[in-house]
């Protein structure tokens, strides 16, 4: 009989596959397991609504789940509560911005944070940038560039 | 909820449904086109995420439709122009840059007001919905914005722009708002808010925006075509996005 540890361990196994360095656990986006008997179900939540991860993610739980040996293993996909940004771990932010990409500011929902609080270059740490571009290379980036280094880089957006 | 509610529900979600899909095609047309790369950028983002919000409010649809064969693919590759119920002032083409533009404007601006009351809707899923698509848009809102503010406040010919890209645009924006049969029963329940000081809202909002661009919003009668009603422009996309699903609708994607 598998326990919750263990199945919560082998979704940590489970990566975004646009941000290979963390795992879905950290996110905040794997919201439930429920165990019963040789079923297994686990709910997780899309960051942004859409987020093409999101079928890859489901495939690779069902993949980790098989390899645990759950004869009948399932995804199930919630809306609600909409996935925040600040749900990210503070261990995962700072592998976030290890692997070149600035965590998000705990905003509390707070618009005037989400748009207005300037990341710090995750190269020299310098607080001294500018926005180039609300959107990037996936639904989930900025673009910045900091003016200390000189060096663009990207932000994990806060929603 | 009694079949009425139901009806209108459909109706209003398929609505809703459908102008955000059409809009992310029009904007993905820029991929690969626009201006700048940062733009082509935001403008494949912006095509993204409307085609996620699409696909929300079209997965409700389904389950209030309660149909197992019935799904948004269906929906979307499936489906002629005469049973779309967009704007047609999302399936205009492109334009030059401020017609884009000045489109998202006018339409993040309808979202604006729109999803706030939505997530207070007694229809959970709708509710749910709504505050998901809401957070998305806070950075539509601003980019579209952005943008209208320095067109329109630009040189002499980026504010001429915009101006013809308002004069084509103001009439049809109108049908956004336009009432629909069996609205009344909807608001009673608390499923959908009344349009009508949506409506002003979005204007009062709008306004502000544009007197500071000194754009004139035309005189013109609004336009309160039934959704029903397509100008030439639906069909020639539809035949565009359409067409590879079609050539084999039984492929599993």
């Amino acid at each position: 009989m598998l326990t919750q540890k263990e199945v919560w361990q082998a979704l940590e196994q489970v990566k975004d596959p646009e941000i290979p360095v963390i795992n879905i656990v950290e996110m905040g986006i794997v919201r439930d397991v429920v165990i019963d008997g040789a079923a297994v179900t686990v709910t997780m939540t899309p960051t942004f609504s859409g987020c093409p991860a999101l079928n890859v993610m489901r495939d690779d739980i069902l993949a980790q789940l098989r390899t645990l040996g759950v004869a009948q293993p399932s995804v199930n996909i919630t809306n609600a509560p909409a996935w925040s940004s600040d749900w990210i771990t503070p261990e995962a932010r700072a592998k976030l911005n290890a692997f070149g990409l600035a965590p998000p500011a705990i905003h509390g929902g707070d618009v005037n944070v989400i748009l207005f609080d300037m990341p710090h270059c995750p190269r020299c740490g310098s607080a001294d940038v500018t926005l180039k571009n609300s959107f990037g290379t996936t639904l989930c980036r900025a673009m910045y560039v900091c003016n200390q280094c000189r060096e663009p880089f990207e932000q994990f957006k806060g929603i | 909820m009694n079949a009425k509610l139901t009806s209108t529900l459909d109706a209003r979600l398929l609505a809703l449904a459908d102008d955000e899909l059409i809009l992310a095609h029009r904007d993905s047309e820029w991929t690969g086109h626009a201006p700048m790369l940062e733009e082509d950028i935001a403008l494949a983002n912006l095509a993204q995420d409307e085609l996620g919000h699409a696909t929300l409010w079209y997965d409700i649809l389904c389950d209030l439709r309660g149909q197992p064969d019935e799904h948004a693919d269906q929906l979307v590759y499936f489906r002629d122009a005469a049973d779309w119920r967009n704007a047609q002032l999302l399936e205009l083409p492109i334009g030059d840059w401020a017609f884009t533009m000045l489109r998202q404007f006018l339409f993040d601006q309808f979202e604006w007001v729109l999803l706030p009351t939505l997530t207070k809707s007694s229809h959970v899923a709708v509710a749910q919905a709504a505050a998901k698509v809401l957070r998305e848009e806070i950075y539509h809102t601003r980019h579209s914005t952005a943008w209208v503010r320095r067109l329109g406040q630009g040189t002499a010919e980026s504010h001429r722009r915009m101006q013809a890209a308002l004069d084509a645009q103001w009439p049809l924006a109108s049908q956004l708002f336009t009432p629909m049969p069996g609205d009344a029963a909807l608001v009673a329940a608390g499923i959908w808010p009344d349009m009508t000081p949506l409506h002003q809202q979005w204007r009062a909002k709008v306004s502000d925006m544009l007197a500071e661009c000194d754009l004139i919003a035309p005189a013109s009668l609004a336009n309160h075509d039934s959704r029903a009603n397509h100008t030439q422009h639906l069909a020639a996309l539809l035949a565009d996005m359409q067409s590879v699903a079609r050539l084999d609708p039984q492929a599993d994607w």
